[in-house]
């Protein structure tokens, strides 16, 4: 096979943004698309969302975008872009339709419209009470998504690189020039050359070791960028799922509680009554995961060890639960063998969602400073990207209406200056820095195994650097981290052979994923306040007057940078956020 | 417990023919198959390979022949399988490397039943309406997560590996039955070919080996059925 690919565009990344932005750039005439993916599309971990997307459509009762746009702004605690929050508030109506036109099968209300039902922190009229916003399919409306955008991707005709592992950005002038790749099914090295590249590789939560996310998800390209000398925005708000499975960390939507569904503590009590009065249990994700941690903490946690919060189904109707929440339900009886509708569920909070990552302007655009400065040819959108929406918590539904607004956003911004540009030459010795890195790991000293270095990194981020935070434990993660960095330098592998050796992979990704916790850490270690996912114990009120400002960490040396970028303010005054 | 594992290993750059390897390790009853092989990779022998992405049944990435029958290694537990458990790549691909298979005859089969939503006439400005009772006819089928458990467990497919299969059959069945979709004539065209529909002889292979519980043998049955109303 030809291992030197031109193309105008070039999308790394197959999961809903990478797709949307693919179908996009694609429509732009002349335009020549390409997607390189790690996976096959369809196991992108799109595929696993399940609740719903949000978008203020009024199907169920009335609803407005402003509505939306400002629980998107204050369940961000107030760190969310204004004007990218209120954009997207608009937009993600149309895209929503958009989907539905594509031939998305979302359940229906009696009147046929597309069916919506209340998620958390999701309100109408800024605050009154929760409303029904999220647009969904069952249980596995993310599934929906990623299967009618691939379908359309066939329709479409898109090109597709699947298994190439991308280990390599070309970066020449402050420009972005392409990509380099690892085939998985032959070891050779590919040179992806473009005019412009869109990062949609979505999140990183296995640095942490109760997680929603897919084995997959690694955060290569934060890490790539990194290295690269480009920022991170806000890596230090990472979202913690209230309901994984307990130990496993596999999700059960909020739409559960969407429905009915109840948090209560080893008394059986409804504690959400005493920490969000208005909305109990539907409070957005941060308040929701530290209520249930601290009533474990004060001794009121369920079962032999009191360390697990119960969600009780038990109330909601069978057929309620069998239609609308068909997979949860599954999972539940398979992994636990607890039957939702008879038995209360045991779950624990679960690390689910990246808020930050790599920052760029409303419009995709991939920036490289606290003042803006655009770097040309490169775009990104999706859970790996900060535009900044989310803030400093997402709300639930609002990622997969991220995806197809700023992934379709991406792709047409992207066509653009590729339709406008020219090719430049590619540097010398273009896959150098890839070769460099294979051979790091091929050839190592095997005195560390990947597994053993992987376990203590998310081991000790979930006990030092999740839910509830301290100058102390964040300080001793520092150190940690230090250390498995250098060991990390000792890791080999025993897998000499070139084709499909994952083993050689996953080194690589765990040097990915330590990039990723030291941006968190350090990040989190400098922020001295407590606002939405992250929360100082030693810090623990909001502090506007110095932290109302985005931050950007860059890799220097062995060590990181942190410098600043403002909040884009608007209509709402930042106010302290009760439920 | 201690269980015992026999996994079909091959590696094409080392190995004239396939070959079988036992492992003996420690489990738990609760742990998934795909747990026992990620520590045999990460804690015994390195090479083994496999795909794998979520871990919890929903990409589609790891059907595997789990003691001689189609499952994906993360949604069965070793309490289900019991001490002796016997793992084969999925059968009728090509295998590349232990546990991984050709993907692409399955993609192609899939691809030729025009897989995507067809309605030619212009949208309206907000959704398509659709009754809660045409949106449940094919509902069952949406649910397809193409990991193939379905049609490389059929005996059709193991002898003719041009016939279309199961999976593509359900992934028809999920538009034809679509009230709002125009291209069901086309699609019954391409399944009333020499290696379509026709083929299945109703061995409910696949519908036992459905990781997502999907009617498949029922959904053929429809589209045969709407193959001889409608014709083609
Ligand atoms: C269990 C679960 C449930 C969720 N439910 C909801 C919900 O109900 N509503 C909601 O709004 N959000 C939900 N979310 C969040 C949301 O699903 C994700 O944030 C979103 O799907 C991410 O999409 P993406 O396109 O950015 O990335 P992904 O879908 O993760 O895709 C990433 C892509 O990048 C590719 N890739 C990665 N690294 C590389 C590399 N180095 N080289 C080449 N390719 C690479 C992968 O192959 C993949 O194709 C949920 C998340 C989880 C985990
Ligand atoms: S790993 Fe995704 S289905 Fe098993």
């Amino acid at each position: 096979m030809n291992r030197a690919h031109k193309f105008d565009v070039i999308v790394v990344g197959a999961g809903g943004a990478g797709l949307m932005a693919a179908r996009y750039a694609a429509q732009h005439p002349g335009v020549s698309v390409a997607v390189i993916s790690k996976l096959y599309p369809t196991r992108s971990h799109t595929g696993a969302a399940q609740g719903g997307v949000g978008a203020a459509l009024g199907n169920v009762s009335e609803d407005h975008p402003e509505w939306h746009a400002f629980d998107t702004i204050k369940g961000g605690d107030y760190l969310t872009d204004q004007d990218v929050a209120e954009r997207f508030a608009v937009e993600v109506i149309e895209a929503v339709y958009e989907l539905e036109h594509m031939g998305l099968p979302f359940n229906r209300t009696p009147e046929g419209k597309i069916a919506q039902r209340k998620f958390g922190g999701h309100t109408r009229e800024f605050g009154k009470s929760a409303v029904e916003r999220a647009c969904y399919a069952a249980d596995r409306t993310g599934h929906m998504i990623l299967q009618t955008l691939y379908q359309q991707s066939i329709k479409d005709r898109v090109n597709f690189f699947n298994e190439f592992h991308v280990l390599d950005m070309i970066m020449e002038g402050g420009a972005c020039h392409g990509v380099v790749a690892y085939e998985l099914a032959t070891g050779d090295i590919h040179t992806f050359h473009a005019k412009a590249t869109i990062i949609a590789t979505g999140g990183n939560g296995r640095m942490f070791r109760v997680t929603s996310n897919a084995h997959a998800l690694t955060g290569d390209l934060m890490s790539i960028a990194y290295r690269r000398g480009l920022p991170i925005e806000d890596p230090e708000f990472y979202q913690f799922h209230p309901t994984g499975l307990y130990k496993l960390g596999v999700l059960l939507t909020e739409g559960a509680r969407g429905e009915g569904a109840i948090l209560r503590n080893g008394d059986g009590e409804r504690f959400m009554e005493r920490y969000a009065p208005t909305i109990k249990d539907l409070a957005p994700r941060d308040m929701v995961s530290r209520a249930m941690y601290l009533e474990i903490r004060e001794g009121r946690g369920a079962g032999p060890d009191k360390d697990y919060i119960h969600l009780d189904l038990t109330h909601i109707d069978a057929h309620v639960i069998e239609t609308r929440l068909p997979d949860i339900t599954e999972f539940s009886r398979i992994y636990l063998g607890v039957d939702p509708i008879k038995e209360l569920v045991p779950i624990q909070p679960t690390a689910h969602y990246a808020m930050g990552g790599i920052p760029t302007t409303i419009d995709t655009q991939v920036i490289s400073d606290g003042q803006n400065t655009i770097v040309p040819g490169l775009y990104a959108a999706g859970e790996v990207a900060c535009a900044s929406i989310h803030g400093a918590n997402r709300l639930g539904t609002n990622s997969l209406g991220d995806l197809i607004v700023f992934g379709r956003r991406a792709g047409i911004e992207a066509a653009k200056f590729a339709a406008s540009e020219g090719f430049t030459e590619l540097p010398a010795g273009v896959q150098d820095r890839t070769r460099e890195l294979i051979d790091g790991v091929r050839k190592g000293k095997r005195k560390e195994r990947v597994s053993h270095l992987r376990r203590e990194l998310q081991d000790t981020m979930q006990d030092y650097a999740s839910v509830f935070r301290t100058e102390e434990f964040l300080s001793q993660q520092v150190e940690i981290l230090r250390d498995l960095q250098e060991r990390y330098e000792c890791v080999g592998v025993e897998d000499e052979g070139h084709k499909f050796n994952t083993e050689l992979l996953e080194a690589i990704e765990l040097g990915f994923l330590l990039d990723n916790a030291e941006q968190l850490v350090h990040a989190a270690l400098n922020r001295q306040e407590s606002r939405g996912a992250h929360s100082r114990e030693d810090f623990k009120e909001r502090d506007d007057a110095t932290w109302l400002k985005h931050t950007l960490v860059y890799k220097d040396g062995d060590g990181v940078r942190i410098d600043y970028k403002p909040v884009t303010l608007g209509k709402y005054e930042p106010k302290p956020r009760t439920y | 417990m201690q269980i015992n594992v026999k996994i079909k290993r091959y590696n094409p750059e080392a190995d004239a023919r396939p070959y079988w390897a036992e492992y003996k390790l420690e489990a738990r009853g609760s742990d998934r198959v795909l747990d026992v092989i990620n520590h045999l990779k990460w804690e015994v022998d390195g090479t083994l390979a496999f795909r794998r992405s979520c871990a919890h049944g929903i990409c589609g990435s790891d059907a595997m022949l789990i003691n001689g029958v189609n499952r994906l290694a993360c949604k069965v537990l070793v309490k289900d399988l019991g001490e002796r458990i016997t793992i084969e790549p999925i059968r009728g691909l090509p295998v590349l490397k232990d546990l991984i298979v050709d993907m692409e005859p399955f993609f192609d089969s899939y691809k030729a039943v025009l897989p995507f939503f067809i309605n030619d006439d212009p949208p309206p400005p907000g959704e398509r309406y659709q009754s809660a009772e045409d949106r449940a006819v094919f509902d069952e089928t949406t649910k397809c997560i193409l990991c193939a458990a379905c049609t490389t467990s059929c005996p059709v497919f193991w002898t003719n590996g041009r016939y279309l299969g199961p999976a593509a059959i359900v992934n028809a069945h999920r538009f034809i039955f679509d009230s709002r979709d125009q291209g069901a004539a086309e699609r019954l065209g391409v399944l009333n070919q020499a290696n379509g529909l026709w083929r299945c002889r109703t061995a409910y292979n696949c519908t036992e080996a459905c990781p997502r519980d999907i009617p498949i043998t029922r959904a053929i049955e429809e589209v045969k059925r709407a193959l001889l109303w409608r014709g083609a």
